[in-house]
């Protein structure tokens, strides 16, 4: 059984002419890694959020979120938070603006277990400096408060938080845009490390396709509320076969790329306030025909090998014409 | 070797106990692009700042065409002359914008102030096609922008001035990649046809690596390294450097000897 | 940006609606005022003070839709007249206090320093001297008339929009944007008068709004103690204060009535500026 599976899903927000998630697949395996890589806008915090039932107000939401094999969008509140305590636990862009700046940071990994899950003070304690110890800090951060911690620091304890409950799942939403690049690299260690100790599975979130390629056992890639494509990393990262991912590729700064001109993606991604017949990058496709503006390519099986799906009416174009 | 537009030597600048700027130095030749990397507490923006003018150097001087911006004289004249000087674009397109003015408002104001008298309209017209942006545009109020969109607001303002100088405070690092990539090649074709130089402040070697021709690298205040971009890339003489540049993620890519290498450092 | 909250009164900031068609209500009855005070004397049945005394004290009638006071004047032409005066007197205060409030404020905020330390302590010194006295002093001093009450009252409340100003300014002048301007070269008289002051401009007006309501009392209180207004001039407090005796004599309603009009623009004038205040943050947040 996966530890996470979203079946078709599909979210409407009120006073938009399309979905926003529109027919999302996606798994997340015991102890994988998966990266869900996206512009803003694309849906990919969305998609994480929906997990722990977080959904916008007035949204509707169809298809199933399975989390070891319960779904979430059929909860009841009460199934809700044990399922946000315990089951899944996420990890968000700004450790600042995720703990209460008053509060000492054994309240704030103690408090959930303790109203939740009615665990006693010193047993809440205990595990707590189990936890920070894990990710690398002392039983004195207990009592510190977050500013005197850096950013770093504050991250870690964000994810001790997130490990509290005894997670079969973490989603991390972009955890380490707010940090430094040597504090990134830092976090993601440290989170490859806690999934293989723990068994966690583990939805990182991220702009950075390679961050994505270098942390991630497989990778989405979303545009636009769908899933375009998906493979291993180093696969996908070095094939690519949606023109998109092919161009989000060309237009990072990258160390080793050709010096010159990136080579942008001109226009913008499409506005939630008109309709979409065709596919989603059509507008902005460099290989776009007649086709692709009348029908939506549907995310299939690519021969390149296993688990490789891309949604692209000239996928083999791309796969020629890619470098 | 081109003529000088902007040297900086031995700013300083303390903070209580903290030096946030220590006796850094450079010089940035005319049409030039000169990166300055490092990660937060570098000192990299308050050294942008003070060649800007919003914060003042303990010691030190900021030289900008032969001329000490530190001789602070007042006055309306003084002011704009300082402005002409060095323009600056900031990281977050949504906060330096004043949500009420618009687009084409917002370049008016700058034109009324520093060419009074000129056709305004037509080169409010010629300063948003230099960016890429249209007549639509100029009737826009921000909120109803892309962030892109209004980083290019930012930057057809700054231009509007005719500065010396840009400086680029992490100008792109709040866009998304393929928006980025569209202004760091909008800012390409700006300096090849302006002969603007940049003072680009960033914390990503991609972008330092895209759009400077010189870079110095800044740590706890102090510069460690400085030199040709393509150099210091290819061969960093300064652990620190090494760091900097093995953190960025590739496939491949080992978090846990960075983490160590960064503790051993 | 509204970490500025408004500065009320405490038992007049429980009268608040979030309630559409309450608030849609007390706007209606706000401009039903205004338009009173406006087209009065075409509007007013009788002269003010035109006395009947044959007639005094009678009750309402077919001529005299509110009834006579104790005088014999006509209660309705009275409080339609008095509105005039009763909403002119506010809104100098109003008009006087905002002006000077938000240009004390502003500077005190944008220059800091010194300036700041003594026009802050400055308010607040007015601010712990009760409003009400300042203008009995002013009052005894300079003599009858509605000039001497307006402007002892406006510096009693100039503290109330100086120090909202101040903080909104405080918050405001930390934007991004305003350094931006002030590298393009801009004066900071020109970004505080082009662009931080209209930006807190809602607000502060919002507060003012409430502050007509407060003044509205403050005046009506002066005027029913004898002092402002002179004896003749149709004003509501004064009306109050004529109709009392009337009261003791079993005939409630030349006073009642002016009672009830001060009570309704008041709460009509709160509700406004509440609602107007609630607006505005909700927008900038």
């Amino acid at each position: 059984m996966n530890t996470l599976d979203i079946q078709a899903l599909r979210l409407r927000l009120p006073g938009t002419a399309r979905p926003v998630l529109d027919g999302v697949d996606l798994t997340v395996g015991a102890r994988e890694t998966v990266a869900l890589v996206g512009e803003s806008g694309s849906g990919k915090s969305l998609t994480s959020r929906s997990v722990l039932g977080l959904l916008p107000p007035g949204a509707s939401a169809r298809g199933t979120v399975r989390v070891v094999g319960d779904d979430v969008l059929a909860m009841s509140p009460g199934q809700l938070r044990v399922l946000r305590t315990g089951t899944a636990a996420m990890i968000f862009q700004d450790p600042r603006a995720a703990v209460n700046p008053m509060r000492r940071v054994g309240d704030f990994l103690t408090e959930s277990l303790r109203l939740n899950a009615r665990m006693r003070k010193e047993a809440a304690e205990e595990r707590a400096v189990r936890m920070l110890e894990a990710v690398g800090l002392t039983a004195a951060a207990l009592r510190a408060y977050p500013g005197q911690l850096s950013g770093g620091m504050l991250q870690r304890v964000v994810i001790a938080a997130a490990l509290m409950g005894d997670p079969a799942l973490i989603l991390a939403d972009e955890p380490t845009t707010a940090l430094d690049v040597t504090t990134q690299a830092e976090v993601v260690a440290l989170l490859g490390e806690l999934r293989e100790s723990f068994g966690t599975g583990l939805l990182f979130v991220t702009h950075d396709l390679g961050l994505a390629a270098a942390i991630s056992d497989r990778v989405y890639v979303m545009y636009a509320g769908r899933i375009v494509e998906t493979g291993p990393a180093d696969e996908l990262f070095a094939r690519p076969r949606h023109p998109y991912t092919a161009a989000l590729l060309d237009s990072t700064p990258r160390l080793d790329a050709p010096r010159g001109r990136l080579a942008a993606i001109e226009g913008r991604p499409p506005s939630l306030r008109e309709e979409l017949a065709g596919c989603p990058f059509a507008a902005r496709c460099l290989y776009a025909t007649d086709v692709c503006t009348r029908q939506a390519p549907a995310l299939l099986p690519l021969a390149d090998g296993p688990a490789r799906l891309a949604s692209c009416h000239h996928g083999d174009l791309v796969k020629e014409n890619h470098r | 070797m081109r003529k000088t537009v902007l040297e900086a030597a031995g700013l300083h600048r303390s903070y209580g106990s903290v030096r946030a700027v220590d006796d850094v130095s450079f010089r940035l030749s005319e049409g030039g692009s000169l990166g300055i990397v490092g990660e937060s507490g570098s000192g990299k923006t308050t050294t942008a700042r003070i060649v800007v003018g919003l914060e003042h150097a303990d010691s030190g001087r900021v030289v900008i065409h032969g001329r000490d911006r530190g001789d602070r004289r007042r006055g309306r004249a003084e002011r704009l002359a300082r402005a002409r000087e060095v323009q600056m674009v900031f990281q977050d397109p949504f906060l330096s914008l004043d949500p009420r003015t618009t687009v084409g408002g917002a370049l008016r104001e700058t034109l009324r102030l520093h060419f009074p008298g000129a056709d305004h309209g037509r080169r409010i017209t010629e300063l948003l096609d230099q960016v890429g942006l249209g007549a639509r545009e100029s009737d826009a109020l921000p909120r109803q922008l892309s962030g892109g969109q209004r980083q290019r607001v930012a930057i057809a303002r700054a231009l509007a001035v005719e500065p010396a100088v840009l400086v680029l405070d992490e100008a792109v690092a709040a866009l998304d990649v393929s928006v980025q990539a569209q202004i760091l090649n909008l800012l390409g074709e700006i300096r090849a046809e302006t002969g603007i130089g940049y003072l680009f402040i960033t914390h990503d070697l991609g972008v330092v690596r895209c759009v400077t021709d010189e870079v110095i690298v800044m740590r706890h205040g102090r510069i460690v390294e400085s030199g040709p971009t393509a150099r210091v890339l290819a061969a960093p003489e300064h652990p620190y450097t090494r760091l900097l540049l093995e953190s960025v993620p590739r496939p491949g890519w080992d978090p846990r000897r960075i983490a160590e290498a960064r503790r051993a450092l | 940006m509204t970490a500025a909250t408004l500065l009320r009164r405490p038992g007049l900031a429980r009268i608040r609606t979030s309630r559409a068609p309450l608030s849609l209500l007390c706007l209606g009855f706000v401009a039903l005022v205004v338009a009173l005070a406006v087209l009065a004397p075409w509007i007013a049945p009788y002269d003010a003070n035109t006395v009947d005394l044959g007639n005094a004290l009678a009750g309402p009638s077919a001529e005299h839709l509110l009834g006579v006071d104790a005088s014999g004047r006509d209660t309705l032409s009275r409080l339609v007249l008095g509105a005039r005066t009763s909403l002119l007197g506010p809104l100098g205060v109003v008009v006087f206090s905002t002006l000077a409030g938000v240009a004390i404020g502003t500077a005190a905020a944008w220059r800091g320093g010194w300036l700041d330390s003594v026009l802050s302590r400055g308010a607040e010194l007015v601010f712990a001297f009760p409003g009400m006295l300042l203008a009995i002093l002013i009052v005894s001093v300079h003599g009858e008339g509605l000039l001497a009450p307006v402007i002892a009252l406006a510096i009693a409340y100039l503290p109330y929009v100086s120090r909202l100003t101040r903080s909104l300014v405080l918050a405001e002048r930390e934007r991004p944007y305003v350094e931006a301007y002030r590298v393009q070269g801009h004066s900071g008289l020109q970004i505080c008068l082009r662009h931080v002051v209209p930006g807190v401009a809602p607000v502060v007006l919002a507060q003012s709004t409430i502050n007509f309501g407060y003044a509205l009392i403050d005046l009506a209180g002066l005027s029913f103690l004898g002092l402002g207004v002179p004896a003749l001039t149709p004003d509501w407090g004064r009306m109050v204060f004529d109709g009392k005796t009337a009261v003791q004599y079993g005939y409630p309603l030349s006073a009642i009535v002016p009672c009830a009009a001060i009570v309704l623009t008041v709460v009509a004038f709160n509700v406004v500026g509440e609602r107007w205040a609630d607006k505005v943050s909700r927008r900038d947040g």
